[in-house]
């Protein structure tokens, strides 16, 4: 088992004609993913990859029988593209573009909210079940099945806590990007609902950044509902507050959103916190041993 | 990015908010004729720096200046736009150095009955804007937003159709807004709201808005910031923008395509993923050293950009080491590595080097660093990484 996607997923890349979508397309199909088409409107009928191209997303639904859609469509249109595969009825929605207006955003999150999808992102990796299904920008190699379940704002420091725990033999169920902007349509609790749910997941880890509350939420969401061990790390204790540290989302502002107070509301709740972003495999390590 | 405030009051006039009359004086003589055409018997002269705090702030050059001053006559208007052009205001926002004013707006007095607050920004948790008022105007928010927070009260919308006139009503009523102002708020605040979703802002703070002896609600303040995604759709709000008022390295890196935040620290770094460079700055920290900087490299950086990288945390002469950590996902290793050697062609650096590299194309990358045969020290991950770059610190300290 796995969370949201699989190996059965069948995935669409909107904006698969541009450098980046065909890029990562080729990525995802080296990587073993079920990518069934791609769409860029006025492009119809061209193929792409190897894979046919379509105008609209009802279209590549129809002819393909896509449930996932992999987003590169650039920031002014981008929320048009979320909206559009929302409207088709696809399942997964993974935004990879980063920059997209946060005004865009907030009719977007109410849409993607009020519809049976899950909108992963925008400004994220995407996800990925190893060895069975990648959606995303993340390099494959460093995954391997089992037993984590991962969930973070960021990128690259995601590679890192793969990177530990596959060392440490631990292995991933499903690793989820959340995405670094201030609106995204997915939040850490919607995911620790379904690790929780999903019989592989043995432990999770969250790896959170300054900025917002998402954290504190998630923290009192672990205390009351999940019986599973749930390790931590946030980024940013050493950042200063009012200055965007990279993501539109990472800034402490009226002294609210600090690391500190994320690191406190976590522990407060039982989740083992690394104290390092090198400790973050060695913090799962600790929650599964005090669990057991 | 961030405005001034007589830029931002130009915005609301333009959207039918109230403000006071005002003019912009780059010079003692603009001051005195400013204070003339207004026409009164009283002014006030506010110094034009993106910080806030400008009222209780001082000048390095003149203590006993503050950023705000009302004066009563032209020569006066004169003497305080004198005082304050071309000097450094130094505010609870600044830092010591100050922010050096190039501007000031000189506004006609008006009479108060009442100061308030209000402000629009997102509200995360539910993903709306959300406009906040509050009774007491003129102090800081934070402070009552973590002391008395009951004192805040607040009203979501949706951009489209914006707030709506019930929401105003609630304000007022809580407020203790009637009459003739509360009718005057529901246009006030209703077009707040509508400027804020319209113009793709971040942040609008009005501190405070005042409530006028004749009734009239209007606004002595603007604290604009906008979302710099959208910029692309609004080149007016674009022009506004005061790059005297920016770190020049900042700016420098940001035309490269790079996220630079200069910090106080000695160890430069140069990481891709935002996450990951702030938590290599975090790690830094925990093992005895003190990051110089935050830089982003970002997912698809080119040589050409990483090359700019090491220029501008070059620029800074407080580094004493670098730190490079990249893990390559969609960066791949080999370009890193022949940025690194690329850069140290062109710059040369002087100072130790810690470089971990990981992820896409490795061993490559590893292997053209070593056959380059420039002098560095290499790291297994990233703990080990952090303990050298601290120990080269420590040694050139001591050496």
């Amino acid at each position: 088992m796995s969370i949201l996607i699989h190996k059965e997923t069948r995935v669409l890349t909107q904006g698969i004609t541009g450098s980046a979508g065909e890029f990562h397309t080729r990525g995802c199909l080296e990587y073993g993913t079920q990518m069934v088409g791609g769409v860029t409107p006025g492009k119809g009928g061209q193929t792409c990859c190897s894979l046919p191209v379509f105008d609209t997303v009802e279209e590549a639904v129809r002819e393909t029988g896509a449930d996932a859609s992999m987003i590169f469509v650039p920031p002014a249109f981008a929320a048009d593209a979320i909206l559009e595969a929302i409207d088709a009825g696809i399942r997964v929605i993974a935004a990879i573009t980063e920059g997209i207006p946060v005004m865009d955003m907030v009719e977007v999150y109410r849409q993607a909210r009020s519809s049976d999808c899950t909108l992963i992102g925008p400004n994220c990796p995407g996800l990925i079940t190893p060895g069975q299904c990648k959606i995303g920008i993340m390099p494959g190699y460093i995954h391997t099945p089992g037993k984590v379940g991962i969930i973070s704002r960021s990128g690259t420091l995601t590679y890192e806590a793969v990177w530990q725990t596959s060392q440490i033999g631990l292995g991933q169920s499903t690793c989820v990007g959340l995405g670094g902007d201030p609106i995204v349509g997915t939040s850490y609790i919607d995911l620790l609902k379904l690790f929780e749910a999903d019989p592989q997941t043995e432990a999770i880890l969250m790896i959170g950044e300054i900025g917002g509350t998402a954290e504190e939420e998630a923290a009192q969401f672990v205390r009351e509902h999940v019986t599973k061990p749930v390790a931590a790390f946030i980024a940013g204790r050493t950042a200063p507050p009012g200055k965007r540290m990279g993501h539109a989302g990472a800034i402490i502002s009226g002294g609210k959103g600090t690391a500190a107070e994320k690191i406190a509301a976590l522990e407060a709740a039982g989740v083992v916190v690394a104290p390092t972003p090198a400790h973050m495999g060695q913090a799962v390590q600790e929650a599964l041993a005090k669990a057991a | 990015m961030k405005i001034h405030e007589y830029q931002g009051k130009e915005l609301f006039r333009e959207a039918g908010i109230r403000v006071p009359d005002g003019q912009v004086a780059r010079s003692p003589e603009e001051a005195a004729q400013a204070f003339e055409a207004l026409g009164g018997s009283l002014a006030v002269i506010k110094a034009q720096v993106h910080a806030g705090g400008r009222g209780k702030g001082t000048f390095v050059e003149h203590p006993d200046q503050r950023g705000v001053q009302l004066v009563r006559s032209a020569d006066e208007a004169a003497e305080a736009a004198r005082r304050m052009l071309g000097n450094h205001l130094v505010t609870v926002q600044t830092g010591p150095e100050g922010a050096v004013v190039h501007q000031v707006l000189v506004e006609a007095g008006c009479e108060i009955d009442r100061e308030l607050y209000l402000g629009v920004v997102l509200d995360r948790a539910v993903a709306r804007p959300v406009l906040m008022a509050c009774s007491e105007g003129g102090v800081e928010i934070e402070k009552i937003a973590e002391e008395t927070p009951e004192k805040i009260y607040r009203e979501h919308f949706h951009p489209v159709p914006g707030l709506a006139s019930f929401q105003v009503r609630k304000l007022c009523k809580k407020l203790g807004i009637s009459g003739p102002a509360a009718r005057d708020a529901d246009q006030f605040m209703k077009r707040l709201c509508r400027l804020y979703a319209t113009k793709d802002c971040s942040l609008v703070e009005i501190n405070p808005l005042v409530i006028t002896k004749a009734g009239e609600v209007m606004a002595l303040d603007a604290k604009i910031n906008f979302d710099d995604n959208a910029l692309m759709r609004h080149p007016e709000i674009k022009e506004m923008r005061d790059l005297s008022e920016e770190d020049p390295a900042e700016v420098r890196a940001a035309n490269a395509g790079l996220s630079y935040v200069k910090l106080d620290g000695n160890i430069g770094c140069l990481v891709n993923g935002a996450g990951l460079a702030m938590a290599t700055m975090d790690i830094i920290k925990y093992y005895g050293g003190e990051p110089a900087n935050f830089l982003d490299v970002g997912g698809g950086a080119t040589t050409e950009q990483v090359v700019e990288a090491f220029h501008i945390i070059l620029s800074d002469p407080n580094v004493k080491a670098i730190l490079v950590n990249i893990f390559g996902g969609i960066a791949r290793c080999t370009t890193i590595a022949e940025a690194i050697i690329e850069a140290s062609k062109q710059v040369g650096i002087k100072v130790p080097l810690v470089v971990r590299l990981e992820g896409t194309l490795v061993e490559e990358g590893k292997k053209m660093l070593a056959e380059s045969g420039l002098p560095m020290i290499t790291a297994d991950d990233l703990a080990d990484a952090a303990q050298k770059v601290v120990a080269a610190v420590q040694q050139s300290a001591s050496a």
